[in-house]
């Protein structure tokens, strides 16, 4: 991987990064053994992997396209949904778990009318679980973006969320 | 070689060799389930577990090789309950439907629970949530009845080359489908059936048309006729208990007439039909400087490719309909007229060793008739299921025979069947008709077998050096077409689907393996042999069809009733 997940989908149209997948496609035509390298990479240049990105991925690398989603979806770390402005992230290891995590996740999931792994329509937050953050002393906690909030309580959750235009 | 010992038991096998195959070869039974010999051999279902000394975990005996003086075990309490349970484990997120599962008696996973002992079902937990999808005419999938063990991925794209399925997410929501959650009908898939024949449950099966083929027979208005491939009476004797390469056709007959069908026709005159047409065509092409080298189309598995893959390449096929397709429309063209039967009561069901047939007879140019030419195709196996449900005892049958004139074949048509048959026949034909001279020997031989890609020379007085290439399996096919869009010189090409040709279809008796598809095929040949004529152009109901019916190779009435033409598909369906 090279550097940091940072997704150039809020500067540039999705269309006009096609001719830098193009380019990535290039240095591994016809190689089915450089699929999850080019799917890293692809997935850094649009945020997500859409069905078109991957499409292109699967004719250029000569993998078959249904390859391609089953890797996709095998793998966590790979989304085909994009991410929202503000990356929420709940922790469910086992103290934020025993500690009420999964309320925290129910009431985000109510409030924002999306499942873990989703995004909201106009793109404002997407949600997602993590297996411990390392912070269990401060269970239940969570992430949005890099802001840590710790012994989250679901009600005060809505206040939260407001925070992150 | 390698020295192991196996239960006590010294056995010497060669360098490469796994525990499983080294057992095998002593006639010690371990049990499998995802291994499939020649197709996979992942290790992933633990079935095959046996103890080896010096290693503390069982070990999977289809994927550990056989090294100098090992010691296994592969019959103990702890192998046994290890193999158990890992069955048991399988069997919880199984719906116990056996009683209406269309591989019932016929299941892996059930034969196992019972050669293993296992007699409750001790887990009993949530079971994952799969569908159904049954869009595809010819292929059904059940994804509740899926064990995972891959061999369909496997065989989907390592034999085949297509890859229209894989395995889609992990752990508990694993599935094995088209990405996307598409259905199989919409993506570029075959439906050549393999993976119907190497699933060891009923996860993946044929779509049945055999209500379909029992509402008709009911139906007093219909007159009903059947047609069988000749790949089916290579094969149908093995569900009725019946060694592999047991030819039975005249029982085969026999039961068709026992189950009511009003005529009984033979794809393989079609076969001989198909020989005086596409070889026609082939020597059009070489005079006339057309589109070489032609490619066979009786295989629709392999049409449904190369119009997904290469569509580019499909000036290459010929424009030939798959026979038991010609058949259908001179059933309800020529026969009909002849027996002064309107078409429209017709209906024409065909036997095939094939699930893309289904897909086939649904294609909307294969009414030419003016009616849809083939009505229902069913597989060897369904045609089996309807023997048993009408209770027919199939090996007391006396030999039944066909009606004339669409029965009537010669040992070419009936070659069809086996890998290198078209060819050879077409090869048969082509000589004689070229030359003018007799053939005296029929057997090309270099055609034969099951080597992946065959390729011979023929000289021809006349044409001169005819060089020829037969390809079985879409995994090679594919190698055979990349092989010609690098330049690679042919005039004539054969092309099956299914690795060994239609004898061991989609459609066709499970299990199959090399040895089956060999036996198989020796039955037709057999059958060619026993036969007085061997030469397509000999069958003397082609050439009354000609001057009755047909007037000339490539003419016409032959243009509209027998050739076809072919769709470019793409791999991704537009949305």
């Amino acid at each position: 991987m090279d550097g940091e997940h940072q997704c150039l989908c809020a500067q540039k149209s999705e269309e006009e990064l096609y001719p830098e997948l193009d380019k990535i496609i290039d240095e591994h035509r016809g190689k089915p053994e450089d699929l999850i390298m080019v799917l890293h990479k692809a997935q850094n240049l649009f945020g997500y992997l859409p069905k078109k990105v991957q499409e292109k991925v699967a004719l250029g690398l000569n993998v078959s396209l249904n390859e391609v989603y089953g890797v996709i979806t095998f793998y966590a770390f790979f989304t085909t949904v994009p991410k929202g402005r503000h990356s929420i992230r709940v922790c469910l290891g086992t103290a934020c778990y025993v500690r009420g995590g999964q309320g925290v996740i129910e009431k985000i999931k109510k409030d924002l009318g999306i499942k873990v792994g989703g995004t909201t329509e106009d793109r404002r937050y997407s949600l997602d679980v993590v297996r411990c953050i390392g912070a269990c002393g401060l269970a239940p906690a969570m992430l949005i973006n890099d802001d840590v909030y710790a012994r989250t309580k679901p009600a005060k959750l809505t206040e939260i969320l407001e925070k992150y235009e | 070689m390698i020295n192991l010992t196996i239960n006590g038991q010294k056995v010497q096998v060669e360098d490469g060799a796994t525990i499983l195959e080294a057992a095998q070869k002593a006639d010690i039974h371990i049990p499998t389930l995802c291994y499939l010999a020649e197709v996979q051999a992942i290790g992933a279902c633990r079935v095959c577990l046996v103890e080896i000394e010096g290693n503390r975990n069982l070990q999977a005996s289809c994927v550990f090789p056989a090294s100098e003086g090992l010691v296994v075990n592969t019959n103990n309490d702890r192998v046994r309950k290890a193999r158990k349970f890992a069955v048991e484990m399988l069997i919880s997120n199984h719906p116990m439907e056996c009683l209406a599962c269309a591989r019932n008696l016929n299941c892996e996973l059930q034969g196992l629970a019972e050669e293993l002992g296992i007699r409750e079902v001790r887990f009993r937990g949530e079971q994952s949530e799969g569908r159904i999808d049954d869009l595809s005419p010819s292929i059904r999938r059940d994804q509740n009845k899926c064990i995972l063990c891959r061999r369909c991925v496997t065989v989907c794209k390592e034999i085949q080359g297509v890859s229209a399925i894989f395995t889609q997410g992990r752990g508990f929501e694993t599935r094995v489908e088209p990405a996307f959650d598409a259905s199989l009908n919409d993506v570029a898939c075959a439906m050549c059936g393999q993976c119907t024949v190497v699933c060891p449950v009923g996860a993946i099966t044929e779509k049945e048309n055999i209500e379909d083929v029992w509402g008709a027979l009911a139906d007093p208005t219909k007159i009903v006729a059947i047609q069988d491939a000749p790949a089916v009476r290579a094969a149908l004797g093995e569900e009725f208990g019946f060694a592999p390469g047991a030819l039975v056709t005249g029982k085969m007959l026999a039961a068709v007439r026992k189950l009511g069908f009003d005529l009984v026709f033979d794809t393989n005159f079609a076969a001989d039909l198909t020989i005086i047409e596409e070889g026609n065509e082939l020597l059009k092409r070489v005079k006339e400087g057309g589109t070489l080298p032609l490619i066979t189309s009786c295989s629709p598995g392999w049409i449904k490719f190369i119009e997904h893959f290469y569509p580019e390449m499909l000036p290459h096929l010929s424009t030939c309909k798959s026979p038991h397709q010609m058949l259908g429309a001179l059933t309800k063209t020529y026969y009909a007229q002849k027996a002064g039967i309107d078409p429209k009561d017709m209906v024409v069901i065909s036997v095939m060793p094939c699930t893309a047939k289904k897909f086939e007879c649904n294609r909307p140019e294969m009414t030419d008739s003016g009616f849809k030419d083939v009505d229902y195709v069913i597989t060897t196996r369904e045609l089996a299921k309807m023997i048993k449900q009408a209770g027919i005892d199939f090996a007391s049958l006396e030999n039944g025979s066909y009606d004339d004139p669409l029965g009537e074949y010669t040992g070419a048509g009936t070659i069809f069947g086996a890998t290198g048959g078209v060819m050879e026949a077409a090869l048969r034909t082509a000589y004689e008709v070229a030359t003018g001279k007799t053939l005296d020997n029929v057997e090309f031989m270099a055609v034969r077998g099951l080597q992946g890609i065959k390729e011979a020379t023929i000289p021809i007085e006349g044409i001169g050096d005819v060089k020829v290439a037969v390809a079985h399996g879409l995994g090679n096919a594919r190698k055979l077409l990349e092989s010609i869009k690098a330049g690679t010189q042919y005039h004539f090409i054969e092309i099956m689907a299914c690795p060994g040709g239609c004898v061991s279809g989609g459609g066709q008796p499970i299990p199959v393996d090399n040895e089956i598809r060999r036996l198989r095929a020796e039955a037709l040949y057999q059958e060619d042999r026993s036969l007085g004529l061997r030469k397509s152009h000999q069958n003397p109901s082609i050439t009354k069809i000609y001057e009755e019916f047909l007037g000339t190779p490539l003419g016409e009435k032959s243009h509209h009733l027998l050739h076809t033409k072919y769709t470019a598909r793409g791999v991704y369906k537009e949305d």
